[in-house]
């Protein structure tokens, strides 16, 4: 077991960046669950073991929106386009295509110093002072 | 367009850069209550109160035989740091200059992290928000000038928290003044004090402009909530020719949710 998120060595990281690193991997490894459940369920001839598998998969979706919630608050530019794509109807490949050039457009038009944000981006500091 | 008004200010985006590169400088070492307490949002400049789960019942409903409750929430306070800029050191800063005075940024990133630490801490009674010295349950206990007691101080109100069920790690906000003193003194055998309170607490140990004396507080998590709105954000006001008026703003609520995981340590 590594630090694998890391992809910078982690004492020049911030610790808002290490926490950012940390649940985009716990959304990586919920998708994986997820997925895994999907394919058990899909072989496994057992009613109630199936139904065991569909409840543990459910945690894992609530795990995963958990992470996207906090990863989305985040970073405000990536949940302006996230709004423009989920939950939307039409063509999802238009829908993204718009909504990432409403929101470029927006944040560059603001001028914030993070792209899609109009604030410092300090946030929590808590785990940074020794 | 925000409601900073940022791209109405005569400033590039250069400069805007160097503005907030050195806002946040300035800002992060000193924003103590941030490193103690939970943080919650930043929920967006729209945001207004926070639901505090409570009901108060309301007389006199409009039909006979209907009772009334009205929720209660904690509205956001809205705090404000306003300086002012030379536009001809913003010009120099445009030019490449690496000694731009932006000495009254400076001083408004301290007055704003002082007042966010304050009513964490100390509370800011006219905005409804109750500190965590002021809810603390436990007796505060006399700092006093003497750094030889300060462990003695730190270690007894540590022993009332672990008394109260309060389990560790503890973190302490020490103001300015007893901060200096810390840092000043080593005990017998030259072993710096700070290390020692550290290793009393366990957590962490800041720096807490704003803080009268100090505060030993429970790291363990769920027991103080910082809830922002706007997160610290720069502005624009107006300018003259010579002159250009920004601010630094934040909207807040703080609330205390278990008044006995924190001691205060009186100046």
């Amino acid at each position: 077991m590594g630090f694998d998120q890391y992809h910078e060595p982690a004492d020049e990281l911030p610790a808002e960046t290490r926490t950012f690193a940390r649940l985009c991997a716990s959304l990586t490894e919920e998708a994986e669950a997820i997925d895994w459940y999907e394919q058990r369920m899909a072989v496994e001839g057992d009613r109630e073991a199936r139904a065991i598998m569909r409840d543990a998969q459910g945690e894992e979706f609530k795990h995963f929106c958990m992470d996207l919630e906090f990863l989305l608050r985040r970073t405000p530019l990536w949940r302006e386009i996230a709004e423009g794509i989920l939950f939307q109807e039409g063509d999802i490949v238009e829908r993204g295509e718009e909504a990432e050039e409403e929101a470029v457009e927006g944040a560059a038009a603001r001028g914030g110093p993070f792209v899609g944000g109009t604030s410092l981006g300090i946030g929590s500091l808590k785990g940074s002072a020794s | 367009m925000s409601h900073l008004l940022r791209e109405h200010a005569p400033i590039t985006e250069a400069t805007w850069q160097l503005i907030d590169d050195e806002a946040r400088d300035r800002l992060t070492p000193a924003l103590a209550a941030r490193k103690l307490v939970d943080f919650g949002g930043p929920h967006g400049w729209e945001y207004s109160a926070t639901n505090l789960g409570r009901a108060t019942a309301v007389a006199g409903a409009p039909a006979d035989g209907v009772a009334a409750l009205q929720r209660r929430v904690l509205p956001v306070v809205e705090l404000r740091a306003p300086f002012a800029l030379s536009r001809a050191e913003l010009s120099d800063a445009d030019r490449g200059a690496q000694d731009v005075d932006l000495a009254a940024l400076d001083e408004a990133a301290h007055r704003l992290a002082s007042a966010e630490n304050r009513a964490v801490f100390h509370g800011f009674e006219a905005a409804g928000i109750t500190g965590i010295a002021q809810a603390s349950l436990h007796d505060a206990v006399a700092l006093g000038d003497d750094c030889a007691t300060y462990p003695r101080h730190v270690a007894r109100a540590v022993e009332a928290l672990l008394r109260a069920g309060i389990a560790g790690p503890y973190g302490l906000a020490l103001g300015p003044e007893p901060y200096t003193r810390v840092l000043e003194t080593s005990e017998h055998g030259g072993y710096p004090l700070l290390d020692h309170l550290r290793k009393i607490i366990g957590g962490p140990l800041v720096w807490a402009p704003g803080v009268s004396g100090a505060v030993v507080v429970s790291q363990r998590g769920g027991d103080f909530l910082l809830e922002v709105g706007e997160d610290l954000s720069t502005g624009y006001t107006s300018h003259d020719a010579n002159v250009v008026q920004l601010y630094l703003v934040e909207s807040l609520t703080f609330r205390v949710a278990t008044a006995e995981a924190a001691v205060a340590l009186s100046p």
